[in-house]
């Protein structure tokens, strides 16, 4: 098994937390994980991504030119990413923002309204969550528990008790998802 | 016949390589005594300086470390702080302490590390052959201002004692001079008091001691000393700015 | 059980300190590496193993610190990034000048100057061919993984003191950021005054008891001849380091016929590489140096018998090639592939730029 994602979208909608509770998760299952962000002065606003790799295997190379899966987040993301998803690769993408969507016809298109739901729900913290729920619904590359898990190792002491919420989150972004 | 002086054990044997006249034996002759006195020769640790006290680890029998030009404040840093139970001083000239050295020099005060700074002013770069200090005092001539220092070329003579004097982390300072017996004997109180307060963690204690330097000043030794207390005693006024007694502090 | 923590190469740097007995750490802000500074001031270490952080007002007073406390025979180390290594310079030249143990990591960002940010490989000379002034060498340590910034920690204080010489750990933006797995296997306790007075009382100034000569930490010799003399010692110091301390790993390279040399992250991106390149049945194997400097020179000019080729990849204009180009000597081809400024180059870049080279 070996999973190579992108997460790309703006500071602030916890694309790099996104990815750090995906990668916990990996190591709970015993996976090796690498997460390589593309770090910048950006907070809110600017633009951010993070590579996650989970293989059974040692991981090679952090740095990878085309993704198993990817997950966009705004326009400029698609913009760059969309054509280095690997043919049979999943893109996800939230319909927020976006005026040009995805055109490729050799790949999996998933669309999800998180945004929108994560607002309307009052749980805008919780985009993020909701986002990755999506995701494994449609790439069970771990499992839920193993989400739990990982979202207990990453989350600071003072974020412990939304951890009821955002699996609430997970799971409404699992029914968000649609293709 | 009763015995009236002795050479501090510390003393090496090693001939002094400053100049006759010069200020920097007589500071460290101090240096020596009162660290006999206090009993710290194993608990001392020097930090010299680059300037013309660059050897002073030749002439006292203590650990020294020869730090980089101007950065004594910052090894005695760490070293302060690595091994608390030593007492940690530095000795540096005007040119390091005041002109190259002045970042680590602030920051320490400001940190209140628990040092002591011996401040040796002569108002010119000695080893390098006479060049203007921050401390060259307007009109004075050195090599790089032969027609005299002007403000407008040069900038102003400043009193860095003053300025750390303000900084919470510093618990005393003082400026003293050894040109007279008496003048030796209060300047050998302030080091002592300087050593105390290092062993006593109160703080940074600067000791500055102007001093003269003939060979620089290209004066004889008496005229030099003549010429420091009229020109350098006015503008760099002797006696504490900073009182460092546990009762102040 | 085994510890196993996921966290960025900064702060496995940070807990490598903590864990590896250091006594002092003394560092400055900068981009990206302050991570290292920001996780020890989480943990604070002066509350459990005694260490001592301190957070300085310049790069220049960390380095004058880390001299400071090396002189004390503490283990002590600072971290920083490109611009932040050369202000050091000046102090790194006088812990070697003075024979002084301790550790400098630099999280390689772009240059010259200012720079960026992002990652790079560019300070390979600096490190390796001494940055600051007169004739010295560094250990130089290139970790390719967040296991190794771990590691290394321990490692560089090993052979620092082994030498009584500063040891550089070399990484990039891209291990100091990224975040791995890292098996907390080795720790190891503080030295305790007496430990280091048994082991350092020949030469640190920890204080000087009557039975012995005073202690001087110094770099300053006025007396050309007895300064002759002190070179030729470090000199010697410098063989003995050549001779026992290279390290390097070799990824298929037994019927390589191409091999890819490169350290650190560069590492990491081409043992991809070459993993595609033998899908494809091209018989491509790579060489990392572990240790930049001393560097694997004699492995190398035994494979330029074996290879048709050698491609360098490195993360800047081509430095590193310079010391391959020394070693084959001429025999075989030897190209350079790099990026700069922060942009990093795929795996599959770097097979190209190798099947550019094999056909041309």
């Amino acid at each position: 098994m070996k999973e190579t994602l992108i997460v790309a979208g703006f500071g602030g909608q916890g694309v790099l937390s996104m990815g750090k509770i995906l990668a916990y998760a990996g190591v709970v299952q015993g996976f090796e994980v690498s997460w390589m962000p593309a770090y910048g002065p950006e907070m809110r606003g600017g633009t951010a991504n993070v590579t996650v790799i989970l293989s059974d295997k040692p991981i090679s190379s952090p740095i990878a030119h085309e993704f198993d899966s990817a997950i966009i987040l705004n326009q400029q993301s698609m913009d760059k990413f969309e054509a280095q998803v690997k043919p049979g690769g999943v893109l996800i993408y939230d319909t927020n923002g976006i005026t040009h969507h995805p055109t490729r016809t050799d790949i999996e298109i998933y669309t999800m309204d998180a945004t929108e739901e994560s607002a309307r729900r009052n749980m805008a913290r919780m985009f993020n969550t909701m986002v990755l729920g999506g995701y494994l619904a449609v790439r069970p590359v771990v499992k839920p528990e193993s989400v739990v898990e990982g979202l207990r190792l990453s989350l600071p002491e003072r974020a412990q008790s939304l951890i009821p919420a955002n699996e609430k989150a997970l799971q409404k972004g699992a029914e968000l998802i649609k293709k | 016949m009763d015995k009236v002086y002795s050479r501090s054990a510390l003393l090496t044997d090693n001939v002094m390589h400053y100049c006759p006249g010069c200020s920097h034996g007589t500071i460290h002759k101090l240096v020596a005594e009162v660290i006999e006195e206090m009993g710290l020769q194993a608990d001392t640790i020097g930090v010299s300086p680059v300037g013309c006290s660059v050897f002073a680890y030749n002439y006292i029998d203590i650990d020294w470390i020869q730090a980089a030009h101007g950065r004594a404040c910052a090894v005695a840093t760490a070293v302060k702080r690595l091994t608390p139970e030593k007492m940690v001083f530095t000795y540096q000239g005007d040119g390091d302490l005041s002109a190259i050295g002045t970042a680590e020099t602030i920051h320490a005060c400001n940190r209140g590390e628990n040092i002591a700074v011996i401040y040796v002013n002569n108002a010119i770069y000695g080893m390098t052959g006479g060049q203007m200090a921050p401390t060259t005092l307007l009109g004075m001539k050195t090599a790089t201002s032969p027609q005299g220092r002007e403000a407008a070329i040069h900038g102003y003579p400043y009193k860095i004692a003053e300025m750390v004097s303000h900084l919470d982390g510093v618990c005393y300072v003082t400026r003293q001079s050894v040109q007279s017996p008496a003048a030796v004997r209060k300047a050998k109180k302030a080091i002592r008091q300087a050593f105390e307060n290092s062993m006593a963690g109160r703080g940074l204690s600067f000791v500055e001691i102007v001093s003269s330097c003939n060979s620089g000043w290209k004066l004889s030794p008496v005229e030099a000393n003549r010429w420091m207390e009229e020109s350098m005693f006015p503008f760099y006024k002797l006696g504490d700015i900073k009182a460092g007694t546990p009762a102040a502090i | 059980m085994q510890e196993v923590k996921l966290i960025k190469g900064n702060e496995a740097v940070a807990l490598g300190a903590i864990r590896s007995g250091c006594d002092g750490y003394f560092g400055y802000p900068i981009t990206p590496q302050s991570e290292v500074l920001e996780t020890l001031m989480e943990l604070r270490p002066w509350e459990t193993t005694g260490m001592v952080v301190l957070q300085a007002e310049s790069e220049v007073a960390s380095i004058n610190m880390v001299y400071g406390g090396a002189a004390c025979g503490k283990r002590v180390m600072t971290s920083s990034s490109s611009p932040g290594i050369s202000l050091m310079a000046e102090g790194i030249s006088y812990l070697a000048g003075a024979e002084l143990p301790c550790l400098i990591v630099n999280v390689q960002r772009g240059g010259p100057g200012l720079g960026t940010i992002q990652p790079s490989q560019a300070d390979y000379f600096q490190a390796v061919k001494g940055c600051g002034h007169g004739d010295y060498n560094m250990i130089v340590l290139a970790p390719a993984s967040v296991q190794e910034m771990y590691d290394f920690v321990f490692d560089g204080f090993d052979l620092a003191f082994k030498y009584r010489v500063p040891v550089m750990m070399l990484s990039d933006g891209i291990i100091g950021q990224m975040m791995e797995k890292v098996v907390m296997s080795r720790s190891r306790a503080r030295w305790t005054a007496e430990e280091i007075k048994q082991m350092s009382d020949s030469w640190a100034t920890v204080g000087k008891p009557q039975t012995r000569a005073r202690n001087i930490c110094s770099s300053l010799e006025l007396d050309s001849q007895i300064m002759e003399q002190r070179n030729l010692a470090l000199q010697a110091r410098y063989e003995e380091i050549k001779k026992n301390e290279v390290r390097f790993e070799e990824i298929e390279i037994d019927d390589a016929e191409y091999v890819i040399v490169a350290f650190g992250s560069s590492a990491r991106i081409a043992s991809e590489a070459v993993s595609l390149a033998r899908a494809e049945g091209l018989k491509v194997g790579l060489l990392r140096p572990i240790t930049l400097w001393p560097f694997p020179s004699a492995r190398i000019a035994e494979l330029a018998g074996q290879a048709k080729g050698f491609l360098v990849a490195e993360l800047n204009a081509g430095q590193m090639v310079e010391d391959i180009r020394l070693a084959v000597d001429g025999r075989v081809p030897v190209i350079h592939f790099g990026r700069m400024g922060g942009m990093i180059y795929s795996p599959d870049e770097i097979l190209k730029a190798l099947k550019e080279q094999s056909n041309g």
